[in-house]
């Protein structure tokens, strides 16, 4: 396979993946942080303490991350017809990624939310701060640093489960490298496709981690 | 203008069911407008949860609490969440926090400003009032910085800034200067006391150091097994016999030199101790004083505080000038002189706790007490 028979089939690989995962990722977040905030102050000791509500929120999670991708890929296949119309391409695969990350990332955001200092968030409730201002000012912004290392470490494992997807009948990088570099024995391609997801992984976590950077040095001399 | 009546606040375990912990038992506390008041005790005797359940960040298990006139118990409503009154109660009673708890991602201006955000103060009159209130505590250079660049000092300048934005009658201090230095101890108690006096802020603080009680205080209570065992101005404690308060502010030592002598504790307290008493003493009867020990301190020109002195001869040898003392409206008691007093009566405070400090005292039979209006020697309590 030459560069120029390559290149098309790779820049089209490369922009499916970036908007199944970009999509996804949007999605994810729009889902994961109100159902991990909400892990959070359900909890004991948590603002609007509910067990109830916890334990199926829980529950619900950890069923979510115990499932391997490929089976909830197929297990959504009504699903995600349903929602898109139909169950291949690159827009079908926004449901299937976006339920497999939503509980993964609800997870990394309790963790985050959970790190915020109690005292933070009882010196605004002496203020007479409400619950809706309590997350809006204490606990989202003393968390910022840790969910965006969140959503860093989301939108990398995105990557990898678009690949997977690509299996599916999802497009992508993934579903290229299987199609052309692996059931056609071009190990060139296969090479090319795997370097272009390390070179989007290095940049999606070097940015990740430069943002984190910004936020820290404001509160790092507080700890 | 704080008040609590029979304030109860039991913690029940989650996990072993039945298992309880009572912080507060039946607790009546006054605090009146204007005045700096302090409850002092040892960690665990419920100081914690009695400024906690007053702005109801702590809800009592029962009794009431009124701020400013509002019964603020009356305000709970039901479950965990504030409800809007009570948090619009809340906004007026200002908080200050032993770790300074701001917000590590906002400017110290930002910090101050949070408060006005909640009560929907617009943007250009926060930002106003914000400086006016960095300004008031000495900080109007470090608006743009952030809590982290500052020393701890400086951080519980920003924090009493921000328990002032929302124009406070009254401010709880939870511990505020325990995680401080003296020399900065000392700066932030005279910034609360100059806040009290310009703004007729009423103070409400809890310590666990005496020294902070003596600086600032007008009244206090002390607080042990979630009870109130003593409280009153610090005045009115002073000249109450045997008060175990008076004895942990103004601790005195020193043992009598030798046998045949007479230790005696005296208090300074209201309008008598401006005289110099010691040196009238001294010359009316021709005898000779030691100076065994004292705590001191002059407040607005009056001094006040306890000394111990020791006099030739036994008790009775002694009982006109002691008398003498007695006359002139000092208290005066009899040390048993094993040496520092102060030392007893913590031991004594950490085994008796529950009980109030003048039957402790009885029950150990040491240092006899006679009330200073007592001018005539009473032989049943010599000895």
């Amino acid at each position: 396979m030459t560069w120029s028979e390559m290149q098309p089939l790779l820049s089209q690989g490369t922009i499916d993946t970036l908007y199944m995962v970009l999509w996804s990722a949007l999605v994810t977040i729009g889902g994961g942080l109100p159902l991990g905030l909400l892990l959070v102050l359900t909890d004991q000791g948590g603002l609007l303490r509910n067990a109830p509500v916890n334990k199926v929120l829980g529950a619900i999670v950890n069923i979510g991350r115990s499932l391997p991708f490929m089976i909830l890929l197929i297990a959504l296949i009504p699903f995600t017809t349903l929602v898109v119309g139909t169950f291949i391409g690159p827009t079908a695969m926004i449901v299937p990624l976006s339920v497999g990350a939503i509980p993964f990332f609800a997870r990394l955001v309790e963790t985050a939310v959970r790190e915020v200092d109690h005292g933070l968030v009882e010196a605004v409730q002496a203020m007479g701060g409400s619950i809706p201002t309590i997350i809006r000012k204490v606990l989202l912004p003393q968390a910022l640093p840790s969910l965006v290392s969140a959503v860093t470490t989301t939108v990398i494992v995105l990557i990898g489960y678009s690949a997977m997807a690509g299996a599916v009948g999802g497009e992508g990088l993934g579903s290229k490298a299987v199609t052309y570099g692996f059931q056609r024995f071009e190990n060139n391609f296969m090479i090319a496709t795997v370097v272009i997801l390390i070179l989007i992984v290095t940049v999606i976590q070097l940015i990740g981690d430069g943002v984190v950077r910004l936020l820290a040095r404001r509160g790092r001399a507080a700890s | 203008m704080i008040t609590t009546t029979g304030l109860t606040k039991v913690y029940r375990s989650a996990r072993s069911r039945g298992r309880h912990v009572t912080a507060l038992d039946g607790v009546d506390l006054h605090v009146r407008e204007g005045e700096v008041f302090g409850v002092v005790g040892q960690s665990g005797a419920g100081k914690s949860s009695l400024i906690r359940c007053v702005n109801l960040l702590e809800r009592p298990t029962s009794g009431t609490v009124t701020v400013d006139g509002q019964d603020l118990t009356a305000l709970a409503g039901r479950g965990r969440r504030a409800g809007r009154e009570l948090r619009k109660a809340r906004s007026s009673i200002g908080m200050v926090f032993q770790h300074f708890n701001l917000l590590s991602s906002r400017t110290v201006k930002d910090n101050v400003e949070l408060p006005l955000e909640i009560l929907g103060v617009s943007g250009q009159a926060r930002s106003r009032r914000a400086l006016e209130l960095l300004d008031l505590v000495g900080l109007a250079d470090k608006a743009k910085a952030y809590p982290g660049q500052l020393s701890g000092g400086q951080k519980q300048r920003v924090g009493i800034a921000r328990a002032l934005a929302g124009d406070p009658k009254v401010l709880l201090s939870d511990e505020a200067t325990s995680a401080l230095d003296p020399e900065t101890t000392r700066s932030i108690l005279q910034l609360l006391r100059d806040l009290n006096q310009q703004l007729g802020l009423t103070v409400l603080l809890i310590t666990h150091e005496m020294e902070v009680v003596k600086t600032i205080c007008d009244s206090a209570a002390l607080m042990s097994g979630g009870r109130i065992t003593e409280s009153g101005t610090v005045d009115g404690l002073l000249a109450t016999p045997g008060s175990r308060l008076a004895r942990e502010l103004f601790p005195v030592g020193g043992a009598a030199s030798g046998p045949g002598r007479t230790v005696v504790d005296i208090t300074f307290h209201g309008e008598t101790a401006s005289r110099p008493v010691i040196s009238e003493l001294a010359r009316t009867y021709n005898i000779d004083i030691s100076i065994l020990g004292a705590a001191m301190d002059t407040v607005a020109g009056r001094q006040i505080g306890r000394m111990r002195i020791e006099l030739p001869g036994s008790y009775e040898d002694n009982v006109v000038p002691i008398g003498f003392l007695r006359e002139q409206g000092l208290q005066a008691e009899i040390a048993d002189g094993d040496g520092g007093d102060a030392k007893n009566h913590r031991t004594a405070g950490a085994a008796a706790a529950p009980e109030a400090a003048g039957t402790a005292e009885a029950a150990r039979g040491a240092a006899p007490t006679v009330p200073a209006q007592q001018t005539a020697p009473a032989k049943e309590t010599s000895k």
